[in-house]
């Protein structure tokens, strides 16, 4: 595009005076460096050869979710990348306008996918996203709702806990409810969507922990290291079971340390950078403890942000070279299953159905993992894929967007679904577990959907999906 | 070329407003400078309003609302246009189409198809594959740039050599014209009685009026398609190659040619499987019955050997030959990898004088010191030469100029300005190099006739004082701008 020197007489100095109190601005080294990046400081502000790369062809437009749905130039990559730019060359504040679109942004990449500049707008976003939680400040009721959000999810006892009041509700969730849901005023639709997203809950699952060694079927070929995560272990305790028993058939040594907390995505999505980068370091050092040969994740979103923890720490001297050898080790579990296929150990049983595998974003548009998992679900007798029309277009589950947007992301649940209805497939599975919570709030009951190593796992023991 | 004011126009804003939801009306200043550039950056331009209609009637509702004010507006697709004919107009108001992008009827009996004039032109294709059909035209924005778009532009696409331009596919439009009034032009078949006011809209720029549902023709798939990729010693040797395959009397459905900066650029965003170091290449696809495709196959295998192809390969998987022409329709945009800025130029020359005209601007290239990649649909001279640069390094005024000569050289030899991106405002003043003052003046007095207050995107395809009076180039902010005294917002 164009590059003008220029610095807007508009633009706002930053504020730096932490409204929240929590994380410490960084200091400021040069009284210029604010200048030099317009709107943002100079703490890692969206590069301006990132920004440049952009030649506004448009082409990310069709795969963008929200401009699928609103068609608005703002709420596209190339409208979002142009809002960056304006705010870098100090024309537009931070607050109002550009937070909102890019707060609207779901970080789903496909737009990364469908560039043919090679822009790289995982990484801008992620340079952005933190400038806005330092400098604009959230209203009321969205800080205690993003307070409330980070101070349950990333701890498996809370959630524990939570899970406790969880199954309760469930059971006593009375009829009557769904009324005096809809009834709620909207300022408060932000709870109703976390309601309706709460998965069936298992107490028995919620408060079981993932065996923190399982032995190799035969002469090991490896030794995995494995992320049994927070919301996983707690909500979707089976898939971790599953993956310890697919991943030790196929003759790996799996290591689960008990000691393991969140990786630090859920944050690291919503531009909370500084607790990430702690929870990162911690992770990083109990894999280490475990020297394993590779981590393997069952996570799309937890896998995509291991594999940057190399650039999240590339400033920290202490850290930056073990981030590195960490990220380098961090695989998804179905890359782990794909290489094991060609000398695989463990028989398939038949399993006669059609399956439609949902790519979660963090997968296929984050990490470019789309066949391995295909692959693997292929490698069972009997199962046929079916095509999913509009794959690259996010469900609206997107970390914890389905809570901070729901209007947006109900309006991606319904699309996803009617699309999914369409196949006419007996099962869907997806590899993550938001993905499998929004879809299934959209199509509750219609049909069953798992993960796909707990397709594999029903495969190999030759015993039903999901049993 | 830029504004450094708007004034905002809260009344108008209110008359909008009333005939639309208010989250269909764009105003706050954020909004609105989304919307100052379409695909070509160099010219902006913040309108007062954009609004986005969702139908039909709303369309209609809106072009009254400024027919009663006087004030010009634009329609505007995806915005991927590559001439700025969705460049806004100073105080002027934006049309949206994006919210209107429902595929209303696949009519599989008469193959046709029923669009509103935001539907993406790959989706009709997509809509209309699982019963056998697609549609023809196929730009290489083909995945976003959308119908409405394609019928302002006439747009082509690496098809058109066999298949012909939009206006060989749209039957009927219904046309919102600049007094609010609906009409329709075309009809249900390929022969309609009285002019051809269709064929007039098709390629207007929007400058006669807003297309609000296009009826299209359908396709039915060929039986057979051979994508072969060839690489030659030199691009002179790939031109002549195309002539010789004309000459043979063989029409195939694609000729494309890429240069090796441009198949660099490609094989670095898609990994097509091309041979970078080749300093030509050209894609040839064939389709029609297999016996048919066989038998011309054979004949242009030989013709490319003739003419010492290097390298022969024929695509033979669903999964390559997507891969060869993704490389291609994306290599336009993949040149941002290996240069900092470029311009895409869009002539054409007659097809006999393609060895020359590239010989030409190689030439022309290397006395300025500037890198051209060559990128176009070879078989119908069309050329999409694209000038690299750096806009940091000081090159842009020598890589206007270039670009701008590499057109005048297509007039020149007895070509034209633009092949399919359009004339918009880019090329406006280069108009008067291809057509006589009485030539310009008919014009006016057709698009008067649809539009006696110049309120349909004035400014563009038609030569103005004020508009030529202004250097071209790419955006640079106003010098009162820089000096902080005025801003954009």
């Amino acid at each position: 595009m164009t590059s003008t020197p220029t610095t807007g007489p508009t633009g706002p100095g930053p504020d730096f005076t932490s409204q929240r109190g929590e994380e410490a601005p960084p200091e400021r080294t040069d009284a210029l460096a604010a200048a030099a990046h317009g709107s943002f400081d100079d703490h890692h502000p969206p590069a301006r050869e990132l920004l440049d790369d952009c030649v506004h062809c448009g082409f990310c437009l069709p795969t963008c979710p929200t401009y699928a749905l609103w068609g608005e130039e703002m709420d596209s990559p190339r409208g979002r990348i142009y809002l960056m730019e304006m705010a870098e060359k100090g024309e537009i504040p931070l607050e109002g306008a550009f937070t909102t679109h890019i707060d609207r942004c779901l970080g789903c990449m496909a737009c990364v996918t469908a560039c043919p500049s090679g822009v790289q707008y995982d990484r801008l976003l992620e340079a952005t996203r933190p400038q806005i939680e330092r400098h604009v400040p959230r209203s009321r009721a969205d800080r205690l709702f993003r307070e409330a959000v980070f101070t349950l999810f990333p701890y498996r006892r809370r959630l524990r806990a939570a899970s406790l009041g969880g199954a309760l509700y469930q059971k006593l969730r009375p009829r009557s409810m769904d009324r005096l849901l809809a009834r709620l005023p909207k300022r408060l639709e932000r709870l109703v969507a976390m309601e309706s997203l709460l998965p069936p809950v298992s107490v028995r699952d919620a408060f079981a922990s993932t065996p923190a060694i399982t032995s190799a079927a035969g002469t090991p070929r490896g030794r995995v290291g494995m992320l049994t995560g927070c919301v996983q272990d707690v909500f979707f305790h089976q898939v971790n079971l599953a993956t310890t028993r697919v991943l030790a058939a196929e003759g790996y040594d799996v290591i689960a340390p008990r000691e393991q907390a969140c990786c630090g995505a859920l944050g690291l999505h919503a531009g909370r950078e500084e607790e990430s980068a702690e929870r990162a370091k911690a992770l990083i050092a109990v894999f280490e403890r475990a020297d394993v040969d590779v981590i393997a994740v069952n996570v799309a979103g937890c896998g995509s942000s291991m594999k940057e923890y190399g650039e999240l720490l590339a400033d920290d001297p202490q850290w930056s070279e073990r981030a590195a050898a960490f990220s380098a080790k961090v695989r998804d579990v179905s890359e782990v299953l794909a290489d094991a296929l060609e000398e695989s150990r463990a028989p398939r049983h038949r399993i006669d159905a059609t399956v439609v595998y949902h790519d979660a974003c963090h997968l296929g548009h984050a990490q470019k993992i789309r066949a391995q998992p295909r692959d693997v679900l292929r490698s069972i007798p009997g199962l046929e894929l079916a095509e999913l029309p509009e794959a690259e277009i996010c469900c609206g589950s997107a970390g914890i967007y389905n809570m901070l947007q729901p209007e947006a992301a109900g309006d991606l649940g319904r699309r996803k679904a009617d699309n999914i209805r369409g196949t006419g497939a007996d099962l869907l599975v997806t590899a993550n577990p938001g993905c499998l919570l929004q879809i299934r709030k959209y199509l509750e009951g219609e049909l069953p959907m798992f993960h796909p190593v707990q397709v594999l796992d029903a495969s190999i023991r030759g015993v039903p999906v999901g049993r | 070329m830029t504004t450094a004011t708007t004034t905002a126009a809260p009344g108008l804003a209110r008359e909008f407003t009333a005939v639309l939801p208010e989250n269909c009306v764009i105003t706050d200043e954020v909004g609105l400078r989304s919307y100052e550039c379409d695909g070509l950056t160099g010219f902006r331009q913040v309108p007062a309003v954009v609004v986005l209609p969702r139908d039909s009637e709303e369309v209609a509702a809106c072009v009254r609302v400024c027919a009663r004010h006087g004030v010009p507006f634009v329609a505007r697709g995806a915005g991927t246009g590559l001439s700025g004919g969705a460049l806004p107009v100073a105080d002027g108001v934006v049309i949206s189409l994006q919210k209107l992008r429902r595929i209303l009827e696949i009519d599989v009996e008469n193959r046709r198809a029923v669009l509103e004039p935001g539907v993406f032109n790959l989706d009709i294709s997509r809509a209309a594959g699982p019963h056998g059909l697609y549609y023809a035209p196929d730009p290489s924005s083909q995945q976003v740039c959308t119908i409405g778009g394609n019928v302002a532009e006439n747009s082509g696409g690496a098809h058109c050599l066999k298949y012909g331009f939009t206006t060989n596919h749209v039957l009927e439009m219904e046309v919102v014209l600049a007094d609010g009034s609906v009409v329709t032009l075309g009809g249900p078949t390929t022969e309609q009685a009285g002019p051809d006011l269709r064929g007039l809209f098709l390629g207007s720029e929007g400058t006669l009026g807003i297309c609000t549902k296009v009826t299209v023709r359908l396709l039915r798939k060929p039986e057979a398609v051979r994508t072969v990729l060839a690489d030659f010693p030199s691009i002179e040797a790939a031109g002549e190659t195309v002539g010789a395959i004309v000459e043979a009397s063989i029409v195939p459905a694609a000729v494309e040619m890429m240069d090796s900066l441009a198949m660099e650029a490609a094989e670095a965003a898609v990994g097509a499987g091309y041979t970078v170091e080749s300093p030509s290449a050209l894609i040839i696809e064939l389709d029609g019955p297999a016996e048919e495709c066989d038998e011309q196959f054979a004949e242009i295998t030989r013709i490319c050997e003739d003419r010492g192809a290097t390298r022969i390969h024929v695509a033979d998987s669903t999964d390559e030959r997507a891969r060869v022409w993704k490389g291609r329709k994306a290599a336009f945009a993949a040149v941002g990898r290996i240069s900092p800025d470029y311009i895409v130029q869009d002539g054409v020359v007659p097809r006999t004088r393609l060895a020359e005209v590239l010989s030409q601007i190689a030439a022309m290239g290397s006395e300025v010191g500037l890198r051209v990649a060559n990128v176009f649909h070879a078989g119908d001279g069309n050329l999409h030469p694209l000038v690299l640069y750096s806009e940091s390094a000081g090159e842009h005024e020598k890589a206007e100029d270039l670009s701008s000569r590499i057109a005048e050289l297509c007039v020149e030899l007895g070509g034209s300005l633009s092949g399919e991106h359009g004339i918009g405002a880019d090329k406006a003043c280069s108009m008067g190099r291809m057509f006589t003052d009485d030539d310009l003046a008919v014009m006016q007095r057709v698009r008067a006739g649809f539009d006696p207050d110049g309120l349909c995107n004035p400014g563009k395809v038609f030569p103005t004082p004020r508009l030529c009076g202004e250097r071209p180039g790419p955006f640079r902010p106003h010098p009162l701008e820089e000096a902080g005294v005025i801003s954009r917002l």
